[in-house]
């Protein structure tokens, strides 16, 4: 990447960044939520994509996370405790609960593994339909208030829009980080080859339940920032297809890219909102949609890219030889 | 005690059902890696297709012959050829993801085209009760249990018996040595989608007057036909056959005795002991794990 391609890129960041903030200002109350949605749902994929695109772990609960970080939000903050401290709770809570979740990791792989994490899921919403006396059951919970942040009241759609947005932003920032950080390689060396990443002295055992438990933690974040945002919460979005479309988002944007989840995201909350006007159609279209990217790309949409930069690299490259090459063979 | 008679032939009634859709399942893994998260919506549509036929007015027979082919067309045929095909060299996962847009699809499809509701649906088995060694025991069930034993009797003498069989066999257990000596291997895999659009539709044709046709059925079903091939053993017939008897007792078993919210949970329960103590199932062979 030359440098003027670096500029190109900063610059396209910061207009993203400028559009997410600026353009939603006039938008209607129901467009807000979605764009929230979007965030919320990009948070709990990025832990996805650490879990399965960064250490290669698949996962089927990201979705019973989030519902785990939104029930922790949802009983702290009506009682009246601060969403800050729910989020802490929810963060150790899916941190520990991940971590327990990874032993099983250590013994199988594929898709034993993404069996035991779906029975897991299956577990965890029986225990949010059926334990009354913690989580009103089948009824919800409804009544949630939304935070104070730094003094601003997020009643409002907008502002809790932006609140979401800067959450997604801390992540983001924390994210990029960490998968920059020895550990972010580490979980890289798992995927690719765990015996000899073992061989090379990476502690293979911590670093996989690490995976899992860093993941399922920011399954967490999203669920208690999932729970404020509808400030009703029951048992049905938390079922097994939640954490099918999280995977599914994550797959779709391209796992293993940083900016995977917030595309994939993006198809999944979005692209059938934009479908809407097929009426009873939009499911099914949304279906066809992501069937085709996968036909077309199995590595997501950032792997089309990735594939185009590669041939492109590729192509340069041996221009680059065959230039050197005539000189060498002209040259006396 | 004296209902328990009744709920083990219920539970071995659906758990032959399950273990129907269980084979499949793991056939299909075995012959190509692909696991097919669909495989619950594939129970599904048959009954709606029979639906649509009978709505045109063909009697009930022919009503199943045709949904029969059908469900081989779309299910079988189709299914291979415009999404696992294209896909299979990509390895596992985004295949199976590409199945479970698939379920979404199937889903919608039917609840858009057809309806939300639950729509009953007619047994082959007559309904009424027969007193075995002084017993009453539900004659729909037995049936059931009766066709489903044959069916897989006759399903475990094509695999074991016939020149067929066993070249589907060298296939899943070796495509490349398959190849070389002289097997068809591509037909043999098609062969083996086939089986599957076979096995999925006369589990929906026997299952559907019991529960209904409904859209969303297929979640259910498919995670049963999943943790019956867990817990059986996915890379063998027979473990995916015992899984699928097994997790049909196991779960009536829990609904009687244990309560009917964690019913659910008992077959997970079972599912994630299996696995972490015996990850290859209860009549599987270890799976050499590839570095």
């Amino acid at each position: 990447m030359t440098i003027n391609g670096k500029y190109w890129r900063i610059a396209l960041g910061l207009a993203v960044i400028a559009a997410l903030i600026i353009v939603p200002m006039n938008f209607n109350r129901y467009g807000l939520y979605i764009l929230s949605q979007w965030a919320v749902m990009t948070i709990a994929a990025m832990g996805l994509n650490l879990t399965l695109g960064y250490a290669g772990q698949v996962s089927l609960a990201q979705g019973a996370f989030v519902g785990i970080g939104a029930y922790a939000a949802a009983i702290m903050t009506t009682q009246g405790m601060p969403l800050i401290a729910a989020l802490g709770v929810a963060i150790v809570l899916c941190f520990a609960i991940g971590w327990i979740l990874g032993y099983p990791a250590l013994r199988v792989q594929h898709h034993y593994l993404a069996f035991v994490t779906l029975a897991f899921s299956t577990l965890a919403f029986l225990v949010f339909r059926n334990e009354d006396w913690l989580t009103k059951g089948i009824y919800g919970i409804s009544g949630i208030p939304r935070p104070n942040v730094l003094g601003f009241a997020t009643n409002r759609p907008l502002p809790f829009y932006y609140f979401c947005l800067g959450s997604l932003a801390i992540v983001s920032l924390a994210m990029w980080w960490l998968i920059r950080s020895p550990w972010g390689r580490a979980f890289v060396a798992l995927r690719e080859n765990p015996v000899r990443a073992l061989s090379l002295g990476i502690d293979t055992r911590r670093y996989t339940l690490m995976a899992f438990a860093i993941g399922s933690a920011l399954g967490g974040v999203a669920g208690a920032l999932y729970a404020p945002l509808t400030q009703y919460i029951d048992p049905v979005p938390f079922n097994l297809s939640l954490s099918l479309d999280l995977l599914m988002m994550v797959i779709v944007g391209g796992s293993g890219f940083f900016f995977g989840p917030f595309l994939g995201a993006m198809i999944a909350v979005l692209l059938p909102e934009w479908l809407r006007f097929t009426q009873g159609y939009y499911l099914m279209l949304y279906a066809i949609a992501v069937m085709l990217l996968l036909i077309y790309s199995p590595t997501g949409i950032l792997g089309i890219l990735d594939r185009y930069l590669a041939e492109r690299r590729t192509k340069a490259a041996s221009a680059l030889r065959a230039v050197t090459k005539s000189r060498l063979e002209t040259a006396p | 005690m004296s209902n328990l008679l009744d709920l083990l032939v219920a539970g071995l009634a659906t758990g032959a059902i399950y273990a129907l859709v269980a084979v499949g399942f793991t056939l299909l893994w075995q012959t190509s890696q692909t696991i097919n998260f669909a495989q619950g919506e594939f129970v599904m549509l048959p009954a709606f297709l029979m639906l649509a036929v009978m709505h045109a007015g063909a009697p009930f027979w022919l009503a199943i012959i045709l949904g029969i082919l059908l469900s081989l067309l779309l299910l079988g045929l189709g299914f291979k050829l415009l999404l696992v095909d294209p896909m299979l060299r990509h390895g596992v996962l985004p295949l199976a993801i590409a199945t479970m847009a698939l379920a979404i699809g199937i889903k919608e499809a039917v609840k858009q085209f057809f309806s939300a509701e639950a729509s009953p649906f007619p047994s082959i088995v007559p309904a009424g009760d027969v007193s075995i060694l002084g017993r009453v025991v539900s004659l729909q069930s037995l049936g059931v249990l009766a066709l489903a034993i044959a069916v897989v009797i006759g399903l475990t003498m094509l695999l074991n018996r016939t020149s067929i069989g066993h070249q589907m066999q060298a296939t899943a257990q070796n495509p490349t040595v398959a190849r070389i000596i002289g097997v068809p291997v591509e037909r043999m895999i098609l062969l083996t989608f086939l089986i599957n659009a076979f096995l999925v539709a006369l589990a929906s044709l026997l299952i559907t007057p019991i529960y209904l046709a409904k859209f969303s059925s297929g979640e259910v079903l498919g995670q049963a036909a999943f943790i019956a091939a867990i817990v059986g053993g996915f890379n063998q017939v027979r473990g995916a056959i015992a899984g699928g008897l097994l997790i049909g007792v196991v779960d009536n078993l829990a609904a009687a005795y244990v309560s009917t919210q964690y019913r659910a949970a008992v077959p997970m329960v079972l599912l994630i002991v299996i696995i972490l103590f015996r990850p290859q199932g209860l009549l599987g062979r270890p799976e050499e794990r590839t570095v």
